[in-house]
């Protein structure tokens, strides 16, 4: 099944779930679905048992930080200055708020096929950054979801054990992100002894 | 062992016990919160995070050429098909190509990987259960030999560091391929030596047979993947289902379990062995002359589009998956490694409830970890 015949089937089975195709641009040519969180359980449940396309296995659960995008563009525009015109270059900033994704590699045990990336997003990484648990559908995403939760700060909701994996408990940082600053006692180059 | 008080369990007459870290059972760093009726398993919780490092966030700072070494350090028995999953997953990510006698050598290594981790792996299980020292010791020294090669071949026994984008790091020898063949040979002495000595033993089969009982759809569900998914009777060989590489010419079969218990994944393993056997064989009998890496590929400075690639192999351990994001720049911005290891361990607890606190300990070695894998 092609990626356009499992959004429209997704679509026609789950009312008013929105589903997009993100195309890939590597030649791996790995395209993904992107879905929103509210519908993301319903979804999950739907892939995993649908007859005609049956992903029991979750392989791989990850996260990924997108932070603000900044982007500056310089506009020439016209205008009259002192009764001339002349030609007046702006810089203009706009900036694309960033976000915390999750990424899910699904694949069919009992078809072979696979795999199916499916993509939900948080709508910022700072105050809003829940999104449902996949686990109760795949028992795999358990430690990997935890994980994200560690090392991202996804907050997944109906999780049944969310707690630090790797780094210690009392640790308040999020060491994945792209803007972590680790605390100086981290940096041993600067502690050794010259 | 360190008895834990708490004022819940106690209340209960349960027993809190914090096997690990330091436990000689738990193949590294690695604890278990177990919580005891008598000798009866009632929970399990493991506690992961001794070795980790954030083998991630040091390969997203790194070029893509410079995360090889690393990934040797993953599952630091199987650096060889470590670096296969990552190489791949470059391949994948840059459109690179691989001449014929690259993958014959990756086969060939690959294969030599599987036999000493599992042999290995039988060596500790017993070891676990027991059998200090003989069966530990033929294993090892079985694994000293394919050792050897992979020393002769890329420099370094364990942190082999051997692959690259396109092929392999050096070609090999036609006396490389002899010794080679000539390990085979007498490999298969070896298994029956070694099979005479366990598959049949009484105490194997008493320790082992009907404990750890892994059902069929908690393992698909659970994301069990390796010799363990298949002892549970399910088809499921990434070498056959995605036949990456050259895998596809080679005639082997995929042996499966029929009770999913501890003895079934001791055999998976054994059987597995056999199975590979075969296939460096028919490796070592076809591999062509020809280039050992695409003189096109670029190594240093390697920049791939901007996109992302999901590679997996069949490691010995299970599936292992690398997936890449690349935002054109030298370093990958998102790099992940998907753990078998880990990911196996997702289901410890569901094979222990009910068990006896020995039992744990050979439940733990059939599932096969590697701490270096397991907390990255």
């Amino acid at each position: 099944m092609t990626l356009e015949e499992i959004k429209g089937r997704l679509e026609t089975h789950i009312p008013g779930c929105q589903v997009s195709i993100v195309i890939n641009g590597s030649p791996s040519a790995q395209h993904s679905l992107l879905i929103d969180r509210q519908h993301a359980p319903e979804i999950a449940r739907f892939l995993r048992q649908d007859s005609e396309l049956q992903l029991d296995f979750c392989s791989n659960v990850t996260a990924v930080d997108w932070p603000d995008h900044e982007k500056t563009e310089k506009i020439k525009t016209k205008k009259i200055v002192d009764g001339v015109e002349k030609e007046v270059e702006e810089t203009r900033k706009t900036i694309t708020p960033g976000y915390l994704e999750a990424v899910y590699h699904l694949f069919s045990v009992c078809k072979k096929e696979g795999p199916l990336i499916v993509r939900i997003h948080t709508p910022n990484r700072a105050e809003d950054v829940t999104l449902p648990s996949l686990t109760p559908v795949w028992r795999s995403a358990e430690f990997q979801e935890r994980e994200a939760f560690d090392l991202f700060g996804i907050v997944f909701e109906g999780h049944p054990d969310l707690r630090r994996i790797l780094m210690w408990e009392g640790f308040t940082d999020h060491p994945m992100r792209k803007d972590y600053v680790p605390p100086p006692e981290d940096d041993l180059e600067s502690l050794a002894v010259r | 062992m360190r008895q834990v008080l708490s004022s819940e369990a106690e209340q209960d007459g349960l027993v809190e016990i914090s096997m690990g870290p330091q436990h000689p059972s738990t193949h590294g760093v690695f604890r278990m919160d177990v919580r005891l009726d008598g000798e009866r398993v009632v929970r399990l919780k493991p506690v992961f995070g001794y070795l980790h490092r954030n083998h991630e966030k040091i390969a997203e700072a790194a070029s893509y050429l410079a995360a090889i070494p690393y990934t040797d350090r993953l599952d630091y028995l199987c650096s060889m098909t470590n670096n296969w999953g990552y190489a791949l997953a470059v391949e994948k990510l840059a459109g690179l190509n691989v001449p014929e006698r690259a993958e014959y050598i990756r086969v060939i290594v690959a294969e030599l990987t599987r036999l000493q981790n599992h042999a290995g792996m039988v060596g500790f299980l017993l070891q676990d259960m027991g059998a200090s020292g003989t069966p530990l010791m033929y294993a090892f020294r079985e694994r000293e030999k394919v050792l050897d090669l992979f020393e002769s071949l890329s420099g370094a026994r364990m942190m082999c560091n051997y692959m690259r984008f396109g092929g392999v790091r050096v070609d090999c020898s036609a006396e490389w391929l002899t010794q080679t063949a000539m390990l085979v040979e007498g490999f298969k002495g070896f298994l029956g030596e070694f099979e005479q000595l366990l598959t049949e033993n009484e105490i194997l089969m008493a320790r082992t047979q009907g404990v750890g009982v892994l059902p069929r759809e908690l393992a698909i569900n659970a994301g069990v993947t390796g010799p363990g998914l298949r002892a549970s009777g399910i088809n499921y060989d990434l070498r056959k289902v995605d036949a990456y590489g050259v895998y596809r010419r080679f005639d082997f079969r995929v042996p499966l379990g029929e009770h999913g218990d501890v003895y079934d994944r001791y055999m998976m393993r054994v059987l597995e062995m056999r199975e590979s056997v075969k296939i460096l064989e028919q490796a070592l009998r076809d591999i062509p002359s020809g280039p050992f890496i695409d003189p096109k590929a670029k190594l240093r400075g390697l920049r791939p589009k901007a996109g992302e690639a999901y590679a997996r192999i069949e490691s010995p351990k299970g599936e292992l998956g690398f997936y890449l994001i690349s935002d054109g720049s030298p370093n990958p911005y998102r790099y992940r490694v998907r753990p078998p290891s880990l990911i196996n361990l997702t289901v410890l607890e569901d094979m222990c409830l009910g068990q006896s606190i020995a039992d744990v300990v050979v439940i733990l070695g059939s599932i096969d970890i590697v701490m270096g894998e397991v907390d990255r």
